[in-house]
This record gives C-alpha cells, structure tokens and sequence, in this order.
C-alpha cells in the first residue's frame, strides 16, 4: 500500500504545481487572457521548452507500451519506434516548429487551424481539418487514462481498481488543466519528464542486482529456442520495419505538438531542444526495453510467470481456442505492466514506491493533448464562428475550460469501454491518422502552389484510411502470432492482410500508403486546382 | 557588374551543393536505421548483456543527436527570428 501512497502523494504534488502556475502570470504582460492562458503568453524558457516537449511526446505508451512490446516482441522495439523517432520528430522540430514558430508570432496564430484557415483563404476546410484532429486525438488521451488505471491498480496490488485509478489520474490532469492552462501543463510535464528521465538508470541498476546481473539473462534467452529470436529481429520483416518509420511523422501533425512550438519565448529555444531530443529517447527507450526483453527470465516472480505461461498457451501448436479465452489469454499475457511487476519484485520498497511515481509521470503526458483540443475548440470553432467577438475573451477561456471538462469524462468513458493494449490503440489509430495528415504542414510550409481543395483531399482521405483500417479489424478477427488472413488479393498477391498486430498492405503497415496517398492527393488535387492558389498578397505573408 | 553577378552565382551554386550534401547525409542517416547487417544475430553481447542489434540502434540515437548538433550550427534559420516580428 506504501507505493500507492506515494503514487497518490506524487499526485497531489503534480495538481499543486498546475494550481499555482495557475497564478503565476510571468511576463504576460500585454499579452492578452486567452494567448496567456493557451500559450502561456509565448513566454516558455529554453530549459521548460526542451522537457516539456520531450514530455509531451512521451506518454504511458514510452515506459508502459514500450517494454510491454519489448517483453513480448524483443529488441525489435527500440528500432521500431525510438530510433526512427529520434531521428524524424526533433528533424521536424527543426524544419517545420521554427516556421511554425516564426508564422505565430508574426501572425497571431494559436492552432495550426487557423494558419491553414489563413494560408489556404479558407473558412469551413479549417473546420473539417479541426473536427478530424479532434477525432483522431482523443485515442492519445485515452491511453493515459488506461495507463493511470494499469499503474495504480499495479502500484496498490489491485488495491485500488482499474476504473478507480484511470478516474483518480484523469481527474488530476483534468484539474491542473484547467487551472493552470499552458503554464500550468509545461511546469507539470519538465517536472514530470525530469522523473521519468531519471527512473530508466535506477531502475536498471536496481533490477540488475535484483537479478544477479544481466549478463546469465542474456545467455539463458539465448539458449532456449523460444526466446532466442527476442534477442534479434527475425520475427520481424525488413519491410515491416521500414514502415515504422512513417509513424513519427505523426509527431509533426499532433496539434498539441504544433500548440506548444508557438509557446517558446524565442527561436533560440529549439537549438537545444533539436540536438537534445535524441539523447532523451534513448534514456528514456533503451531502458524500457532492455527491461522488458529481461522480464523474459524473471520467473521467479509470480506475475510475471503468468504471462508467460498465458503467452505459451496462445502459441502452443495446433490449440483451439475459443475467441472468449483467446481474449481472456491475450490480455493475462499483455506485458504493459512488466515494468512494475519488475520494480515491485526488485526494489525495495521506498524506492519501489518513487519508481511507481516515475512511471505514473510518463503516464500522465496527456494534460498537452487534452489543452491542445480544448484551444482548438475555443480558437478554431468558437472564435472562429463568433463567439469571442460575442462574449469577449474571457467567455472564450471559460468555454476551453469546460470543454476540458468535457473531454476528460468522454476520454475516461472510452478507456472503461475499450481495454485493449496500449501500444496497439496508439499506433494503429492516432499515430497512423496524424502521419497521413503530415502533408498538410510541409505543403502550406513550402509548396506555394498547394491549395484549400489539395488540403481537404488529405483531411478526408485520412479520416476515411483510419475508419476504413478500424473497421477492418473490427470486422475480421486477428489470427494467432505469425498466421496471416487475406482480405483483398490481386493477380495472386496478398494486398491487404490481417495479422496478430493490425493490418498490413503489401507488407508494410497501413501507415505507409496512407501517407504516400496523402502526399499524392496534396500534389494531384492541388495542381488540378490552380485557381483556388492565394492571392500574391497572403503568399508573401508566408515566405519562411 | 559581371563580378558582381559572378559572385552571386558561386555563393548560390556553394549554397546548392551545401543544400545537396545536408540531403544526402540525411537520406544515409536513414537508410543507416535499416541495419538488415544485425538482423539475425544476437552475438557479440555489448558489455556482455546487450544484444549488438539493441547496441546499434543506441549508438545510432547518440549518432542522431550528433548530425542534429551539425544542421543547428550550419543550417540555423536565423532569418526566421529577425522576421518573426517581435
């Protein structure tokens, strides 16, 4: 009980930093209520601007996600997802965030919305690029309200149960938004990310002498047929591999993203923070997956035993199962909580419990999406159509502040309905839809000729591929690990298949074509419609 | 005038070929994260625990951070600041 304690201290902590930045207004000076709340007043410092954004990127899917892929897939999982990342999100930082930056400040903007709105001469495609980043952003928020409910019910031993914790931790992100607006959210997450940054060293040297050191692990992996490929990536195909690669070009569409580089106080700030972000993955990742590939050898502790016999039921040949306990299965041998069954089996128990409060910080990276949709709620819908010439920008930051609320009960509902891994929602889904509009931002950056119908053309492919794969895989049940199904086949090849771990598309994750046909769209429908170009006068207003 | 215009020229062909040669870094930078060299072997362990396709991928994140050290120094987009208005 002694490490929820402190997981529930931790908590308080994190809601008394959100509720004084709340009242703290450094620099806002001339600056006016909504800018101040939204985005701090564009007043971030380099050292805030560097975490926080770190933070923001990292959600319970970096610790959580991260060695529960790595405890069932193996090494494969760091160049999956952290070295590809490490090198496309601070290369879009550097490209793509200055500009947005430099456009912010020169032109007013708080979305990335209303840059489209103004750069494309568009009113109601804003709207539809809006309303399918909304979407496509509330399975991100879901994933820390899952995660929440995972750690406290792990941290307590089950003490404190999974709608209890997923409602405990949304409640906390819901109030230190609400109160502290950007402010609030970027104090919270450098606080959180200097955490989590360091729980990976600890909890590495802490496991290791918990294990008697590594190195027996590695060689009894090695020696038995079963966990042996872990170790290296044959299970994986090349092509495969190659296609995560697209995923972080999500990372450049994620409005939150977008939101928080027009917080920075100058240009300078993104220096450090381009050159730095691959160093904080890799103390964040290798870490979380190194660990989870290791929990492969702690039999001795209960829990973790479990998993793998469920695992060993589910792969053992020729058994039926059916799909009710295949389910049952799947979800006792999900490894998303390895990390703390690890730290618990371990540590000792203070340091058990600071660990569990680590992980409850990655947990917790929501609070940025959650602000982002309700800036974009208050600035892209309600301002736009109105409201705050109506009721004035005090009304405006009161409309965010309820539909924060609003969100929170909607993200929280979902996560109770939907208990599936949190790795598969957020790469399948959220991450996929936003790597499909990425075109988006590198055509209003730096192609002139791109137009408003080029720019709804990949908004609505992007949305239909995301609904389109969703349905897919609601409708044809996945296959055991290694079978796939054939959904769609032409001239003897296998186009379109289901597999264990989504769908793929001539083997590569959906992710794939969906953002080369994104491009394409923006190129195609923007040269078929050159009348719909901006005037000279708005194009010089975007020369980066 | 001829002078001038041939400076002007040189400064952009030099430009072009800097442009042309962050591109290719970065294209092998890239292609570097398909390492199909370690795809079937565990062996050497790193410090005797670390499977050499988990040591790679760490040292090319470390390698990452390196080549983004050099576009800040030779591509900063200084021009921005000074345009951005305040």
């Amino acid at each position: 009980m002694i490490p929820a304690l402190v997981v529930f201290g931790y908590l308080a902590v994190v809601l008394g930093i959100g509720l004084f930045a709340g009242r703290a207004r450094p620099g806002a000076a001339g600056t006016g209520e909504a800018e101040d709340y939204f985005l701090a007043g564009r007043t971030i410092g380099p050292a805030v601007f560097l975490l926080s954004l770190f933070g923001t990127n990292m959600t319970a899917f970096s610790i959580l996600g991260a060695s529960g892929h790595a405890f069932a897939n193996g090494i494969v999982t760091y160049g999956l997802m952290a070295s590809s990342s490490a090198l496309v999100i601070p290369l879009g930082i550097f490209l793509i965030g200055t500009r947005l930056w430099a456009l912010g400040k020169r032109h007013g903007f708080m979305t990335p919305v209303q840059m489209f709105r103004d750069r494309w001469e568009c009113g109601h495609i804003g709207t539809v690029i809006f309303a399918v980043q909304a979407v496509l952003l509330v399975p991100y928020i879901v994933i820390a309200v899952m995660g929440g409910g995972t750690t406290l019910r792990a941290v307590s031993n089950g003490l404190v149960p999974y709608w209890l914790g997923g409602a405990v931790v949304s409640l906390v992100i819901m109030g230190y938004v609400f109160f502290g607006g950007m402010r609030g959210t970027a104090w919270v997450n450098t606080f959180q990310t200097v955490l989590f940054l360091s729980f990976g060293a600890i909890a590495v040297v802490v496991i290791a002498r918990g294990m008697g050191g590594f190195s027996n692990a590695m060689e009894s992996l090695l020696a038995s047929p079963g966990t042996a490929p872990l170790l290296t990536r044959e299970r994986v195909s090349p092509l495969y591999f190659l296609s995560y690669t697209f995923i972080p070009l999500s990372s450049l569409a994620f409005p939150h993203i977008g939101i928080f580089c027009l917080t920075a106080k100058r240009l300078s700030h993104f220096r450090k923070t381009v050159i730095l972000y691959p160093l904080c993955m890799l103390a964040i990742w290798l870490p979380s997956v190194f660990l989870g590939l290791v929990a492969n050898k702690a039999v001795d502790l209960p829990p973790i035993r479990a998993k793998l016999e469920a695992r060993a039921t589910l792969a053992a040949p020729g058994a039926v199962l059916p799909p009710e306990r295949r389910a049952e299965l799947r979800a006792a041998a999900s490894g998303d909580d390895v990390i703390l069954k690890l730290v618990e089996g371990y540590a000792p128990l203070w340091l058990a419990s600071l660990l569990g409060a680590a992980v409850m910080a990655a947990v917790m990276a929501s609070d940025s999406q959650i602000l982002a949709l309700s800036t974009m709620f208050t600035e892209d819908v309600f301002a736009f159509y109105g409201g705050a010439a109506r009721f004035g920008p005090h009304v405006q930051v009161q409309t965010g502040r309820i539909f924060v609320i609003l969100l929170t009960v909607v993200a929280y509902s979902i996560a109770m309905a939907a208990p599936q891994s949190i790795f598969d929602i957020a790469s399948q889904y959220a991450f996929a839809g936003y790597a499909a509009l990425s075109p988006l931002l590198v055509a209003a950056l730096f192609w002139k000729k791109s137009t408003k119908w080029g720019a709804l053309a990949v908004t609505v492919w992007s949305a239909a591929a995301v609904a389109g794969v969703a349905v897919l895989q609601a409708t044809v049940p996945a296959p055991g690990p290694g079978a796939a199904v054939g959904v769609l086949s032409l001239g003897g090849v296998e186009v379109i298949s289901r597999v264990a771990s989504g769908t793929t598309v001539l083997g590569l994750l959906p992710v794939v074509p969906m953002t080369l046909i994104s491009a394409l769209l923006m190129f195609v429908v923007s040269s078929l419609t050159p009348f719909a170009r901006p005037a000279p006068a708005t194009m010089i207003r975007y020369k980066v | 005038m001829a002078r001038w215009l041939a400076m002007g020229a040189w400064h952009r062909s030099i430009s072009s070929l800097r442009a042309a040669l962050v591109t290719s870094i970065t294209v092998l930078v890239y292609a570097l994260h398909q390492d199909f060299w370690f795809w079937r072997t565990a062996r050497p362990l790193v410090f005797g625990f670390l499977p050499i396709g988990l040591f790679y991928h760490a040292a090319y994140t470390a390698l990452i951070s390196l080549f983004m050290w050099y576009l800040v120094r030779a591509f900063w987009p200084s021009h921005l600041e000074e345009s951005s208005g305040k």
